[in-house]
């Protein structure tokens, strides 16, 4: 058509014709490739940038001003933060949650530290052991941890109470769980793994030269590793102390199942208590803000502390690395290694099996006290518990898939700077990492639980809720993947005639299927055990294992609650052998920077 | 097979003037080489042609369509043009033959044909015993060659290839070089070749274009940039050079510690004034005896000053008696003329080339 109208215009003057000819055509080439470049792959990559802002901007947002809103109206006000700040009662959970994560942060230090050490440095027997109980004990979901030692500790009637009792013929027992004690013994025992990781690791950086630098001074082998080892590894150690503060201040089900009992109240439970009838979400996001305000600083602490290299001799290369030969003093240390695995695994999960196959908990180890009953009566008698099992494997399944769709496409994005501040889009899927799971649950429920979407009560905000959590974690994997991948891989199927869609289908994809499955299962794992972002999420029918459990401990349960546990336990280790055997060794202890 | 043509092509980045207002025309069927230290400019030129960066300045054509230009571009896809890529980016995932099969199936051709033409190719290339191998299984050669094939089957417009044989060793790149050649030899692709190595270009190219900080400084078949190179730049950047610099009077140049009369030169040099030239090692003799003057060009007396024996000629630093500076010269290695001596150079000036 265009080409018609020219030709009728004006004669003679034939070379500015053909000028403005090529011109336009340049200029049509021009257009027509701008639209090509918004092809169908672009509509979908932008549409999941959508998604990314609803899953993890708006419900922060939503928590940040629904903290000044009035429940009713709507209008801005003060009075959640007057309510939220102006009882003693509320004053006081705060306090306890500052003693229950500077209590657990020094106390697994005590635990981790001189572990990591005897692993990393010197030649201490039985290294696989230890590091395979450390990976257990990270496996473990605290609430079940919790669960063993509310029956190893429990007043008179916990096992140790008992052994004590009989060894000393006392009437009563000396240990109480239900205390701010118990708790945070508790809490230490199912986090320290993240201080060990990042000791251990660091350790393993570290050159034997240092070390004998300090010997051939005539220093020996304590003075050396108090003054030039573990200085060295401090920013490491560090970072372990803010890691295990900020779990433990974040935590739901430990706090829950030990702290409401003893009665008193950290800030997680405190906020759970603002959703009891009649629901106060305002009070509670206001609430909230402490804990993501702290959760911030110290997360932003902790990068810096570790982001001083000048400081370590850390810098990546391992240099020459003997074991320090300890003498006799091996066994101290593998004996202290070992009692650790006793509080953080052996006895909880001593105790947590023989409930689970007891008709009491209490009888104690005998035949006639041995059933399968309580696995029968879950599995197929309680209509109910099947259905959380069944709900809890799904929507981790979803989550998993969910999070690595999303996480890769943004990382595609990102990878390939399709969009101008797409560095913005990788912050976005890395901020919930600071976002603690009872705050991000809160901001999912002022978002999205009432009209216009109404999901409360519904699997989908739970997947929403779940995947937004776990959403670093798969980014970091997907991220982490296309980056190994020489972006030539997909140009050589562009300039053969391949769309990007095409590129990404026959070879990207193809190409990350094992880091992709390695992140499906990082992601699928927390997700079955979630608990602090699933209390506030599910309604009656889209009830979870670990809130099914909760609510087991609170009727005394413990027979059937601990074969409920015993089943997660089983299938995460199922899960995580079939990870291994794909992915290989180590793959779940590679977390975190 | 098509004609290729850059027109006041430029790519900056903020202020950084990666490619610089390049021209350059490809005949049908012709072989280029973009040849240029790391940074010239010369990758990001070719992925302007591929379709991967889009220009700044100018436009880009092929048979007279428009495929570049800063108000849009074409994309990669439908350039009908191939690559090869310095990491290869065989797909490790697809077999030798579902990787060479690939480009043919994006343009629906018929399975017995596509089996025809990938069993063809790998023929060419030598790799049909390996079809069924995946790449990880292949040596680096191997894999290189698949590449070709790769690029090649689907007889693209224009073949582009980014330093495709850095990452090959020694013996292997000679053998290479010549392999690409042949290829061409055979199927006449148009041709853009990216690399830094001066002797791939020349074995390779029907012309070369040497590139430096994002602008071409000449473009000519590989013999006249040797002999005749333009620029102080290309001069040395192929093969090795001794600068000179002369004062003419208009009948003859005095150099340091000799002089040449101006009729002998083959080209036009000034008639007064400085002048630069490039004399390569070889192209001057050394000898004990003193030869006989030839077209008004008396040899020189030198001293040597250093030399080394490199088992295919020998290496000489040399200084004329009443000069101050040095000059290298390459001999046969029965020149045997030790350290100290005095020697006698016979200097050629239609094998010195006027810098501009």
């Amino acid at each position: 058509m265009a080409r018609d109208v020219w030709r009728i215009g004006p004669h003679g003057q034939n070379s500015v014709t053909d000028d403005s000819l090529g011109a336009r055509a340049a200029n049509f080439a021009g257009v027509a490739a701008r639209l090509r470049r918004l092809d169908a792959t672009m509509l979908v990559l932008l549409v999941f940038i959508a998604v990314l802002a609803f899953l993890v901007l708006n419900p922060i947002l939503r928590l940040i001003v629904s903290s000044l809103q009035e429940t009713d109206t709507g209008r801005f006000t003060l009075d959640n933060y007057r309510a939220a700040y102006g009882s003693l009662r509320h004053l006081e959970a705060l306090a306890n949650s500052l003693e229950l994560g500077v209590g657990v942060s020094l106390l697994v230090t005590c635990f981790a530290v001189p572990i990591a050490w005897a692993v990393s440095r010197t030649d201490m027997p039985g290294k696989a052991f230890v590091r395979l109980t450390v990976f257990a004990a990270f496996v473990t979901p605290p609430y079940l941890g919790a669960i063993g030692w509310i029956l190893l500790a429990g007043p008179n009637s916990g096992w140790l109470n008992k052994v004590w009792m009989a060894l000393t013929g006392a009437t009563h027992g000396i240990f109480n769980v239900y205390s701010m004690t118990g708790l945070i013994l508790v809490i230490a025992v199912t986090s320290f793994p993240y201080t060990f990781v990042f000791t251990s690791s660091a350790l393993d950086l570290v050159s034997s030269e240092m070390e004998d630098a300090a010997n051939i001074l005539g220093a020996r082998t304590l003075r050396t590793t108090l003054r030039v080892t573990l200085p060295l590894v401090m920013p490491a150690i560090i970072g372990g102390i803010i890691i295990s503060f900020l779990e433990a201040i974040a935590l739901f089900g430990a706090p829950a199942l030990i702290a409401l009992p003893a009665r008193f109240n950290v800030v997680s439970t405190q906020l759970w208590q603002f959703f009891e009838y009649p629901v106060r979400v305002e009070e509670a996001a206001a609430f909230a803000m402490p804990l993501l305000v702290i959760t911030v600083l110290m997360f932003w602490l902790q990068r810096r502390i570790l982001g001083r290299r000048g400081y370590t001799s850390v810098t990546g290369k391992g240099g020459e690395r003997r074991m320090i030969a300890l003498g006799p003093w091996r066994w101290v240390m593998l004996a202290y290694a070992l009692v650790v695995g006793a509080l953080s695994v052996f006895l909880p999960m001593l105790v947590l099996f023989q409930a689970a196959f007891s008709k009491a908990w209490g009888r104690g180890f005998s035949f006639d006290n041995l059933t399968l009953h309580n696995f029968y009566y879950l599995l197929f008698e309680q209509t109910q518990a099947k259905q959380t099992i069944l709900n809890t494997f799904v929507y981790a399944a979803v989550t998993a898939f969910a999070a690595i769709s999303l996480s890769l496409a943004i990382a595609y994005v990102v990878n390939r700077k399709l969009v101008p501040w797409s560095n913005v889009l990788a912050f976005l899927c890395m901020a919930p990492f600071v976002i603690p799971g009872v705050v991000l649950a809160i901001g999912f429920y002022a978002a999205y639980a009432s009209p216009p979407l109404a999901l409360y009560g519904t699997a989908t905000i739970l997947i929403l809720g779940f995947t937004t959590r776990f959403l670093p974690i798969a980014y970091t994997s997907s991220a982490a993947g296309l980056r190994s991948i020489n972006p030539e891989m997909e140009e050589a199927v562009r300039i053969l005639g391949g769309s990007r869609f095409l590129a990404i289908r026959k070879v990207l994809i193809p190409l990350l299927k094992k880091s992709l499955a390695g992140a499906w299962i990082l992601v699928f794992i927390p997700a079955t055990r979630e608990l602090s972002s699933a209390i506030f999420l599910v309604g009656p029918h889209t009830r979870v294992i670990s809130v099914m459990l909760f609510d087991l401990s609170e009727e005394g349960n413990f027979e059937v609650l601990a074969a409920l546990g015993v089943i997660l336990l089983l299938a995460t280790v199922a899960i995580a052998v079939i990870g291994t055997k794909i992915i290989g060794r180590d793959f779940m202890l590679r977390r975190n920077s | 097979m098509s004609r290729l043509k850059l027109t006041g092509i430029s790519r900056h980045y903020g202020d950084f003037h990666a490619v610089d207002n390049i021209n350059l025309e490809l005949q049908s069927g012709e072989f280029v080489s973009l040849l240029g230290p790391s940074g010239c400019g010369k990758t990001t030129t070719l992925r302007m042609i591929a379709g991967f960066v889009e220009p700044t300045l100018g436009t880009i054509e092929m048979d007279g369509q428009i495929l570049s230009s800063p108000s849009g571009s074409v994309s990669p896809d439908r350039r009908q043009m191939s690559m090869i890529f310095q990491s290869y980016a065989i797909w490790p995932n697809m077999t030798v033959e579902q990787n060479v099969a690939f480009g043919l199936e994006l343009r629906k051709v018929q399975k017995p044909e596509i089996k025809r033409r990938v069993g063809e190719m790998l023929e060419v290339v030598r790799l049909n015993h390996l079809a069924d191998r995946y790449p990880a299984e292949l040596s680096g050669g191997q894999q290189q060659r698949v590449a070709l094939a790769r690029a090649i089957v689907i007889r693209p417009s224009v073949l582009l290839l980014d330093e495709p044989l850095s990452n090959l060793d020694a013996t292997l790149r000679e053998e290479m070089r010549f392999e690409i050649r042949r290829l061409h030899n055979e199927f006449h692709v148009t041709t853009v070749y990216v690399t830094h190595d001066q002797a791939e270009a020349m074995v390779t190219s029907d012309r070369i274009a040497v590139m430096n900080h994002g602008r071409i400084e000449q473009i000519a078949p590989p013999r006249e940039l040797y002999d005749n190179p333009k620029t102080r730049f290309v001069a040395g950047f192929i093969g090795r050079t001794n600068f000179i610099e002369g004062t003419s009077d208009g009948d003859r140049i005095s150099f340091d510690g000799f002089s040449l009369p101006c009729a002998a030169f083959e080209r036009d040099v000034p008639s007064e004034g400085k002048a630069v030239f490039s004399v390569r090692p070889h192209s001057m003799r050394l000898s004990i005896a003193p030869p006989a003057a030839r077209d008004g060009c008396t040899p020189v007396g030198v001293t040597v000053l250093e030399r080394a024996f490199l088992g295919e000629h020998w290496d000489y630093i040399v200084r004329s008696f009443e000069g101050v500076s040095s000059l290298r010269v390459m001999t046969s290695p029965t020149d045997d003329i030790p350290v100290g001596a005095s020697a006698w150079l016979e200097v050629e000036p239609r094998q010195m080339a006027l810098i501009v």
